[in-house]
């Protein structure tokens, strides 16, 4: 007799069931398939990682991978980083953030197995103990046919709006949470958008991956799906694609309303109308929320306007981080060094940043979201490649060291000052 | 009848750490009322087995017997008296 049928659960139509299994009888049912196929060796599952040790005022640096969620923590000097994890072991994590709105530390992960399809969970204990909310409210209405494939961006709105919580998905939608990220429901009025047939996917599939809330919690709001562009809501409830001046090499004059491949979009809490784009070609600006749109990177000193992420520096809008790739068609670093290039006027002018990142034959790539600053000054930068290294700088990126390697490949990295 | 729902060790933690659910159906019930059964009892398992448009998820292979339902008449497969269905993960992964 094995012990594996000796736990079972009896589950009646009232929908009710008990925790306490009523256990099965020894033997399997007749008609059963042999018990192979559930056997596993004991261990190959891994245990839930432990919490983080971290207290306030300690850096976390949340590494989603393709293989689980790992954290990178430290104290504010950002030296003697300890590496946490994994959890959601096997499961790619392709967005994470820690919510530290109102004094709480609320840990979100967006999972995704390749078996059983997303979910989004929540730890408010620093990862000791993860909570997947029942049911599950990030799905779409049956009406609409669809179903969610993957979680790419969890971002937490302004401090104004508490419990306001966005998640972007794919296929391209937009959910809104108004408890912290226990429940969510679809933003309609983006959903309903008559371009919305016409987006077609990029070579990660349709997504919706960037989300830029309001900083001061009005409904003003963007969002960027590759490869529709850059749509954003003025009043929280139309939207519009906002591209002009955005000029995709892969189609046709003339300009398109829509169409683009924005990889990714960055703003400065303190001049929330401007914005940075890093596209598939070309790095732009808006000083109008997006209205329009100038390039930025061609003339600047770049030596590729190519690449995924983007960010600005927390204590300076004018301050923007890109990380050149060689082109579209070989996605590594640009000359064989992983550099990020720093602007310090607005885009006017680009330089490569600091030492200590690989500079010879360095073909490393970096992902949209695997690029970010912890918000200190100076300002923390930590960036994970499709290598499994993550590198880090505490001074701007005067200065870069590897703060661990040998992960899986690294999808998102989220950085945060424990509250 | 009472359908017994036989889970692969990888959803079992999201079933009490259960291997077996035992579900109490009509006679003649086809998979798809099976797994709207457990879906009712056991969302964070339904929710793994099907998406929300109600497609079993790819890689999620579901059996009436030893017989794949994509081999039968899919989630209109009638699951006879005394025959055990089984949810188990393809073979998937990267």
């Amino acid at each position: 007799m094995s012990s594996r049928w000796r736990e079972s659960l009896k589950v009646m139509r009232t929908r009710t069931w008990s925790p306490s299994p009523l256990f099965a009888p020894d033997e399997p049912p007749a008609g059963s398939p042999p018990d192979e196929p559930f056997m596993r060796p004991a261990g190959s599952i891994p245990d839930p990682a432990p919490a983080m040790e971290a207290g306030s005022g300690d850096v976390v640096v949340l590494v989603g991978t393709t293989k689980g969620l790992f954290a990178l923590t430290a104290g504010p000097d950002r030296r003697g980083w300890v590496r946490s994890g994994p959890w959601f072991p096997g499961e790619e994590i392709a967005a994470a953030t820690l919510d530290t709105r109102g004094g709480r530390n609320r840990l979100l992960a967006g999972a995704m197995s390749w078996h059983f399809g997303p979910s989004v969970y929540t730890s408010d204990d620093l990862g000791g103990t993860w909570h997947e909310p029942e049911p599950s409210t990030l799905r779409f209405p049956t009406d609409t046919g669809a179903s969610v494939a993957r979680v790419w961006q969890l971002v937490p709105a302004a401090d104004e709006a508490p419990g306001v919580v966005y998640a972007g998905v794919e296929p391209a939608a937009l959910f809104r949470s108004d408890d912290g990220g226990d429940s969510f429901s679809l933003v309609r009025e983006l959903w309903d958008h008559p371009h919305r047939e016409q987006w077609q996917p990029g070579g990660g599939g349709l997504c919706l991956h960037t989300i830029v809330p309001d900083p001061t919690g009005g409904p003003r709001m963007g969002i960027a799906v590759s490869a529709a562009g850059f749509y954003r809501t003025l009043d929280g409830t139309t939207w519009e694609a906002a591209n002009k001046g955005i000029l995709p090499p892969f189609l046709p004059p003339p300009e398109p309303e829509f169409g683009q491949c924005v990889h990714k979009v960055a703003q400065h809490p303190a001049r929330p109308d401007t914005l940075f784009v890093q596209h598939h070609w070309g790095v732009y600006r808006s000083d109008d929320f997006g209205g329009t749109w100038t390039e930025v990177g061609e003339q600047g000193g770049l030596p590729s306007t190519f690449g995924f992420p983007i960010v600005v520096d927390p204590n300076d809008p004018d301050t923007a981080y890109v990380i050149p790739l060689k082109s579209d068609f070989f996605r590594c670093a640009a000359e064989g060094k992983l550099r990020v290039y720093r602007t310090t006027d607005g885009g006017g002018t680009w330089a490569p940043s600091g030492t200590g990142l690989p500079d010879d034959d360095a073909y490393l790539s970096v992902l949209r979201d695997g690029f970010d600053t912890d918000g200190l000054a100076p300002a923390g930068l930590y960036l994970g490649t499709r290598t499994g290294e993550v590198f880090g700088s505490p001074d701007g990126g005067e200065t870069w060291s590897e703060l661990t390697r040998h992960l899986p490949p690294v999808l998102c990295v989220k950085a945060t000052v424990l509250a | 009848m009472t359908v017994s729902v036989r889970l692969a060790e990888t959803l079992r933690p999201h079933a009490g750490g259960a291997a077996h659910v035992e579900l109490d159906l009509d006679a003649g019930s086809s998979v798809v009322e099976v797994l709207d059964a457990l879906d009712a009892a056991l969302p964070a398992v339904g929710r793994r087995v099907r998406d929300e448009s109600g497609a079993v998820r790819r890689h999620v292979n579901v059996f009436v017997g030893s017989d794949n339902v994509r081999d039968l008449d899919g989630l209109a497969s009638v699951v006879p008296a005394g025959v055990e269905v089984s949810v188990i993960p393809a073979v998937s992964g990267g």
